[in-house]
């Protein structure tokens, strides 16, 4: 702790969730239920892992896509996550080391002449995180590691987002989500709006306006925690990311 | 696999957003976070009934029964009872929807002590400064209560000059029952020696002596003009290890600052001939030089006129 901060003893806790680690499950002898395991990962990880390829492995955008593919198609099998311990770091940074020795790998077995063994094409918007990499900022050339959970949590966050669009269209509260999108996703830069302007613009009363925003963004919260949930190995490392990227923490004086 | 690219300012907004505290249909409409600490957060928020702006510091833990629910509603309680100019003033205690707990109080509008003295290096205005916090500190201990973590992050200098105390989260009442033996409660660079050995049942008001003896130093240092040895001896008194050989309490602190500040003699520092001499130049200064010019003056007209 620095020594800046104000220290109460603390004990551990836990955050209820319903959702399991696809960490875990990618690992399990239920093929069914590791093919979804990996395709939760993937679409998490698929974007910072193809921005991370073109700037550290300095790959062009094709040879980029390959090694992507390559990587989430075939390279990440079940042996891979067997060897993740979640006490030795996070999956995060384990998952970018297997990254670095798929493309070390590929690239060895290129100037060796062989050629890789056709993987499975995955249905990822490549041209899209191509256009992303334009938003990139020098410092993000500069400490990739650093870029690497950037993008990651980026994604994280746009996946709750849809999934909250999602969730708002099947229980027909469209207006939630464009109260929630006004008001926090994308307010007017110049004139951030009130509640009072929303509630006027909606022809709601205010008290509905921060009831629906209360809800929209609790169920926000609860997405971003179940995607953290699926995302990480082990409980410390959910406590860890929940508090890096919400500020939560559960911690209560010593008895 | 969609996911459309979030702006980091999108991100800043989201993450805000799934912090919120939940309102409910109060009056307060939360605007921005302001910080965070150990037992929670602290939003800035406008009182639509009032229209003024207001701080509400809320709980991380939704828990029912924690014992941090326990300590910010007593927290809102002490502050309640601590109505002085120098301490943030508390308007009201909220239960959320989401069974989190929080206080609204003043908003405060200036600069940490920490920030205001990177702006400020005139000894005597620091000086100033410092007794005001002394005299809210003794006006808590009056009262029963002993701050336990005060630190420049935790005075606020407003606007108008007011100095007011913040962050009574870890403060302790007289008559409260106390932490099990061996919890430190505090911040490290400021805690006295019994905080940080967790000897909960010896820290009382000379604990607090302690921290403003560390504020202290860190205000004399690099303050212009430099701090003489009256100042350091109060300072080093004010931390002194052991809690007897600190002053007894903030006023009594404050009251040889005032002494230092208005040329008497400081109980800190027993003194020589020469402090003597010097607190007296100090003190006496202008008359001083007053008797030295007309001494010089009617010895040069002995000189040039023999009379």
């Amino acid at each position: 702790m620095a020594g800046g901060d104000t220290e109460i003893g603390g004990r551990d806790d836990r955050f209820p969730s319903t959702r399991m680690s696809a960490v875990r499950e990618a690992a399990s002898g239920d093929e069914a239920c590791r093919q979804r395991a990996i395709g939760t990962l993937i679409a998490a990880y698929w974007k910072p892992a193809y921005k991370y390829v073109r700037l550290r492995w300095k790959a062009d955008n094709e040879q980029a896509k390959d090694l992507v593919q390559g990587f989430f198609a075939g390279a990440l099998g079940r042996a891979t996550f067997a060897r993740y311990d979640a006490g030795k770091g996070s999956f995060r940074t384990f998952l970018r080391h297997c990254l670095d020795d798929h493309v070390r790998d590929q690239r060895d077995a290129q100037r060796a002449g062989k050629r890789g063994g056709g993987a499975a094409v995955l249905s990822l918007d490549f041209a899209g995180a191509e256009a992303e990499l334009a938003h990139l900022e020098p410092r993000d050339r500069e400490d990739l590691d650093a870029c690497f959970q950037r993008e990651w949590v980026r994604q994280v966050f746009a996946l709750a987002v849809d999934a909250l669009r999602d969730l708002c269209a099947a229980q027909g509260k469209q207006g939630h989500f464009e109260l929630f999108r006004r008001y926090d996703l994308e307010p007017d830069p110049g004139a951030p709006p009130s509640y009072a302007a929303l509630a006027a613009a909606a022809g709601l009363p205010v008290t509905q306006v921060t009831n629906h925003l209360a809800w929209a963004r609790r169920e926000f919260r609860r997405l971003v925690l179940d995607r953290l949930r699926e995302l990480t190995g082990s409980e410390a490392e959910f406590r860890e990311e929940a508090r890096a990227l919400l500020g939560i923490t559960f911690e209560e004086p010593r008895p | 696999m969609s996911g459309a690219w979030l702006s980091d300012a999108a991100i800043a907004r989201l993450r805000l957003a799934a912090e919120l505290p939940e309102l409910g249909s109060s009056r307060y409409e939360v605007r921005a976070l302001l910080g965070r600490g150990g037992m929670g957060s602290v939003y800035l928020a406008h009182d639509t009934g009032l229209g003024r702006d207001v701080a509400i510091k809320v709980l991380h833990d939704p828990a029912p029964g924690s014992a941090l629910l326990a300590r910010l509603q007593r927290e809102a309680r002490l502050l309640a009872r601590l109505e002085h100019p120098g301490i943030v003033p508390i308007h009201d205690l909220l239960h959320l929807p989401d069974g989190r707990v929080a206080y609204v109080m003043q908003h405060v509008q200036g600069a940490r002590l920490d920030q205001h003295l990177a702006g400020e290096r005139g000894l005597e205005a620091r000086l100033r400064v410092f007794l005001k916090l002394c005299e809210s500190v003794a006006f808590a201990h009056d009262r029963g209560v002993v701050h336990r973590d005060l630190k420049p992050e935790n005075v606020m200098l407003g606007r108008f000059g007011e100095v007011l105390v913040l962050d009574f989260g870890v403060a302790h009442a007289a008559g409260e029952p106390l932490e099990r033996a061996g919890t430190v409660v505090g911040t490290q660079r400021y805690m006295a020696p019994e905080q940080a050995r967790g000897e909960v049942e010896r820290i009382d008001a000379r604990s607090d002596v302690h921290a403003l003896g560390r504020i202290l130093a860190g205000m004399l240092a690099g303050a212009e003009p430099p701090a003489n040895r009256p100042l350091r001896a109060i300072a080093a008194k004010a931390s002194a290890d052991d809690p007897a050989a600190r002053y007894p309490s903030a006023a009594a602190l404050r009251s040889d600052l005032e002494a230092f500040l208005s040329g008497r003699p400081v109980s800190a520092l027993p003194e020589t001939p020469l402090d003597r001499l010097a607190r007296l130049y100090r003190r006496h200064r202008v008359a001083v030089w007053l008797v030295a010019a007309y001494l010089a003056m009617r010895g040069a007209v002995l000189l040039t006129t023999g009379r």
